[in-house]
């Protein structure tokens, strides 16, 4: 069994004698009637190396992919050492949240630096200090752009399902009402949009690059959105808006989205990274923790944990949302990651992403792969399949390889990123050909 | 202080580099394009690697030292946790894999849920919640869905406690609920008179922590469960505080009928700065059938009609699950029990020792954290809890949780956790009863505390009314 | 023209005439300690006697701020968006809202007889 704890016998008979009871009456508190009267039926404690044993044998039931080809809100990118190595630092990790300001200046600056990095990307005024992951973003913004005689939400369905899952399931019990507006050729339509807008919608929430990989036409959609009185909220990838035009750029009201690209590995769904970013009028109504800058007593910049009056520890019910944590160590690890990368290695990142993915898609066109939706995409895409998708996983899987992902029984949404080379997407489409016929 | 990453910026400094582009440029037509880079900075590897580790400098960890906050339980992060959750069969696995190709990852979640029932004495675990927070919400959907479904729709309200956390109320709010608050009685318990008048056909659910924020067993629960389900209501239990009772008592066989646990108080796995964290939420079998998707049981993904959908993408914090996994192989039935009364017996001892030059907001024997009041030295001395915990700064020692439970005036909540030294602990007291005679002879000198840390007080009006949340470029 | 006060420590002033006039008393900008931010209602809206019609922020605490009158908002006070301290420097020159409506009397207090009152209680 391992032991954490430091008290020897003698030192526990020491305590026990200076509190005056002894070692039995610790839990008289509880009424004998409700005390379990047996060991908890769990295995007993192991060692070290007994559990690491366990762990791994049981981290090696699990396949692991050479080659992947699948995104659809987790991404497999190159994680350069530098960032696991310092988002590993002990005094990072065992810290606990910086409400003590004067002892945690590292970890709020951090923040802060976390907080201006999604701000220069998606051109926005404020971002807290991160969320869960996207969906609980994008659920979360729903909140912030209510108003008295706006309840209506329109999403498209070419938003990620589990984001629009989530966002179902949080406004089960609020005022809000969801539309889901159906896209055509992957994007969504003007007109489909105008015949929605009225008096009452509250906002209309798009995700550039949408969950096909396509590139909503933001600026129309923005420009409608606005003349009805209604916000916009962009769901974006931050690591596409080192390339495209940012989401405030666009119009936007709201920017959120997922950030697992930034450092963070695909492992099986979490932790991740979810931002929220708005403009200077919507600021305060930010959920979540959000850290400012200031001055001490001596005038020196200073670091802390600002608008503490929207939160829950201080507004109880009438907090808009019972946020507490934020992902601290997963921002952390992401500024790392963008300060590594810097602007022109994001923009690379990015951009092998988006250079592998076109030519993945043509050459897959050629061998009857025909790619679903005719507009311009980022690094995904929607392809048909001439044989069953998932029987395309399965023959690529013999190899080694993760197809995209089947999203209906012949379609597939196909992910590039700069961790497949061109050498290799050739020997996937080597292997497509076998049962492409 | 420090330079801001973007202070230390050089124009053209590279970074990381990647491999030459393999394939043809693609132009994105301008309607789509950035039109200028993001001003982010631009640094060499080495300048990273000293602007984090200056970072890390101004950072306090459990690993740095005693960390005796209330209701957080920062008890020590085993370094086997990291080990295990850094393994690449665990990071490497995209969530759509088809189930059969990660078994690993299956059986790891049934058996870590499987092992909370055993802990808890409930019957399902869902593992998605990434924070008790969310967990919060999760539980408290579930109780409006287990209601809706028996057009039991009359039931809008949720009974908290005053002595409850802030995401209680919050969480049961976002759930569409109004809150009923219900004041503690002399002992620190739930006034169970005041309960019953407002007890109705109204009322969702009882929010609970046992022990509660004060530290204190409540010994009239199973009186409360009763009343509450014969009401027809559901009982929740804040699983912040189940570090004094693993292997002693479980809230299933306290009458709790959903629970939320948080795997980075209880569980070992670390704090990171504020998250991630892991909001595990447990329930009865009458609640099971509105588990949300993504839920694991016996190795699959439970498909349940009447779901209340999800809370978040894909099935939780898995790596910080790993690591909760981790730890409970390590510790094991008898390790989890002697966590518990370790940290019953440390808290218990530190109040022995301080309460007489202290105050005990409730006298009596405390469970794995006890609440001091300074208002009496507040009174005597204009020093308040505040200024005791900038006080404790200068030692650097990490200060207790301060006001908090809201119930208690000038609140000191201290919580050691069983992973101290009965030589750490005595330190400690020694330097709050040397601040306590500091208050007395030199209170000036406390108020203006701390001194030798990288700051001090900062102006955290100025930060609120013009804030700035990001660098000026 | 007169004052009148809750004793929630708001006051209005009551002219002939004119549109009611609200803000906050002396007392309640002390107890509140540094105000960083107010949130006020929208022009339009419906207050009611004895009902919060909004809250003030300090930097750790939110105050309800309970209308003494009721009616329809006319007017808010922009200047507390940026400036919010002016309740802090300034309590009965600084007013929060103009409201059209009605007001009970009875539930209010005299100037003289709010100042006197024992507040810690």
């Amino acid at each position: 069994m391992a032991s954490y704890l430091l008290n020897t016998k003698a030192q526990e008979a020491e305590m026990l004698k200076a509190i005056g009871i002894e070692k039995k009456d610790l839990f008289n508190s509880i009424p004998t009637k409700l005390k379990l009267k047996r060991p908890l039926d769990l295995p007993k404690g192991l060692s070290e190396m007994e559990v690491l044993a366990k762990l791994t044998s049981l981290a090696n039931q699990n396949k692991v992919y050479s080659i992947i080809l699948r995104g659809a809100g987790s991404e497999h990118h190159f994680i350069p050492s530098v960032v696991k190595q310092l988002s590993s630092r002990e005094e990072f990790v065992s810290a606990y949240t910086p409400y003590q300001a004067e002892f945690s200046q590292g970890i709020l600056q951090s923040i802060f630096e976390y907080q201006t990095d999604i701000c220069e990307l998606t051109g926005m005024d404020g971002s807290n200090a991160s969320v869960y992951d996207g969906a609980s973003a994008a659920a979360e913004s729903i909140q912030m752009v209510l108003e008295r005689n706006r309840k209506e939400i329109l999403i498209a369905d070419s938003v990620s399902p589990e984001v629009i899952e989530t966002i179902m399931t949080y406004t089960t019990c609020s005022d809000a009402t969801i539309k889901v507006l159906k896209t055509k050729g992957g994007i969504l339509q003007e007109d489909v949009l105008k015949k929605n807008l009225n008096e009452n919608t509250a906002a209309l929430m798009i995700a550039n690059p949408n969950y096909f990989g396509c590139l909503e036409k933001v600026d129309e959609l923005s420009r409608l959105t606005h003349e009805a009185g209604a916000k916009l909220i962009v769901y974006s990838n931050p690591l596409t808006l080192a390339v495209l035009k940012s989401p405030r750029a666009c119009g936007a009201d709201i920017a959120v989205g997922e950030a697992q690209a930034f450092g963070l590995s695909m492992a099986f769904g979490g932790p991740y990274l979810g931002y929220m970013a708005t403009t200077n009028e919507l600021i305060r109504r930010l959920p979540g923790r959000i850290v400012g800058q200031t001055v001490d007593t001596e005038g020196k910049r200073s670091f802390v944990l600002t608008l503490q009056a929207r939160e829950q520890h201080i507004r109880r019910e009438k907090a808009t949302s019972s946020l507490c944590s934020n992902q601290a160590l997963c921002a952390l690890t992401a500024s790392v990651y963008v300060a590594a990368m810097g602007p022109v290695g994001l923009k690379e990142v990015a951009e092998h992403g988006l250079r592998r993915a076109h030519y993945f898609q043509k050459e897959l066109e050629k061998i009857g792969f025909k790619l679903k939706n005719d507009t311009p995409f980022f690094n995904e895409f929607v392809t048909t399949s001439p044989l069953a998708a998932k029987a395309v996983e399965r023959h690529l899987a013999q190899y080694n390889i993760l197809s995209g992902l089947d999203i209906a029984s012949h379609e597939i949404l196909w992910c590039v990123t700069e961790t497949t080379t061109k050498s290799q997407l050739d020997e996937v489409l080597g292997y497509l050909k076998e049962v492409a016929r | 202080m420090s330079k801001l990453i973007f202070e230390r910026s050089v124009k053209n400094r590279r970074g990381i580099t990647l491999p030459e582009f393999d394939c043809p440029e693609v132009i994105l037509d301008h309607e789509y394009a950035r039109s200028s880079s993001p001003r982010l900075a631009q640094v060499a590897e080495v300048d990273v690697v000293r602007h984090y580790m200056e970072l890390s400098r101004y950072a306090f960890g459990v690993d740095n030292g005693f960390y005796p906050l209330g209701s957080c339980t920062m008890k020590y992060n085993p370094k086997l946790n990291e080990t295990t959750a850094a393994l690449e069969g665990f990071n490497s696995i995209h969530p759509t894999q088809d189930p059969t190709t990660v078994k690993g990852a299956m059986s790891l979640l049934s058996n870590l849920s499987t092992s909370l029932c055993e802990i808890t004495g409930m019957d399902g675990f869902t593992l998605q919640p990434s924070a008790g927070a969310h967990g919060e919400f999760t539980g408290l959907l579930l109780i409006h869905a287990y209601h809706s479904d028996r057009k039991d729709l009359k039931r809008t309200k949720v009974i908290v406690p005053d002595s409850a956390h802030g995401t209680n109320p919050a969480s049961a709010n976002m759930a569409g609920y109004t809150i009923i608050n219900v004041p503690s009685n002399a002992l620190g318990g739930v006034d169970v008179e005041a309960l019953k008048g407002v007890l109705s056909d109204e009322v969702a659910a009882l929010m609970l922590t046992n022990p509660n924020t004060l530290g204190l067993f409540d010994p009239n629960i199973e009186e409360i469960a009763a009343l509450v389900h014969k009401a027809g209501g559901l009982l929740y239990y804040d699983g912040a505080n189940l570090n004094a009772i693993m292997g002693e008592v479980r809230p299933g066989d306290m009458g709790f009928d959903v629970v939320h646990l948080n795997l980075h108080k209880t569980f070992s796995t670390p704090h990171g700065g504020g998250g991630p964290g892991s909001g595990p939420v447990g329930v009865k079998k009458h609640l099971m059938p509105y588990l949300p998707k993504g839920t694991i049981i016996d190795e699959h993904f439970v498909e349940n009609e009447k779901t209340i959908g999800r809370v978040r993408s894909y099935y939780g914090n898995f790596l910080v699950n790993v690591r909760a996994y981790t730890y409970i192989l390590s510790l094991g039935s008898n390790g989890l029990k002697e966590a518990s009364e370790m940290a019953v017996l440390n808290a218990n001892y530190m109040m022995s020792q301080l309460k007489e030059a202290f105050t005990v907001a409730y006298p009596g024997p405390c469970m794995h954290e006890f609440v001091l009041s300074l208002q009496d030295l507040k009174d005597k001395t204009g020093i308040s809890a505040k200024d005791i915990c900038k006080g404790l700064l200068d030692y650097k020692v990490h200060p207790p949780t301060m006001y908090f439970p809201l119930i208690v005036h000038e609140a000191l909540m201290i919580e050691p956790t069983e992973t101290e030294s009965k030589e750490t602990m005595d330190e400690f007291i020694k330097i709050l009863l040397e601040l306590k005679d500091k208050a007395y002879s030199d209170p000036d000198y406390l108020k203006n505390a701390p001194y030798t840390t990288p700051i001090k007080r900062v102006d955290d009006v100025l930060a609120a009314r013009h804030p700035i949340l990001k660098a000026e470029m | 023209m007169k004052r009148l006060y809750a004793n929630t420590h708001e006051w209005v002033i009551v002219e002939e005439g004119k549109d009611f006039v609200v803000g906050i008393s002396d007392y309640a900008q002390i107890a509140l300690g540094d105000i960083v931010f107010v949130n006020v209602p929208s022009l339009g809206d419906k207050v009611t006697q004895g009902e919060s019609f909004g809250d003030v922020e300090s930097v750790k605490a939110v105050s309800d701020l309970i209308s003494p009158v009721s009616g329809k908002v006319v007017a808010v006070n922009d200047a507390l968006l940026n400036a919010p301290e002016l309740l802090n420097s300034d309590p009965l020159n600084t007013w929060i809202m103009k409201v059209s409506g009605s007001v009970n009397e009875a539930e209010l207090l005299d100037e003289a007889t709010y100042l006197a009152l024992d507040k810690d209680h």
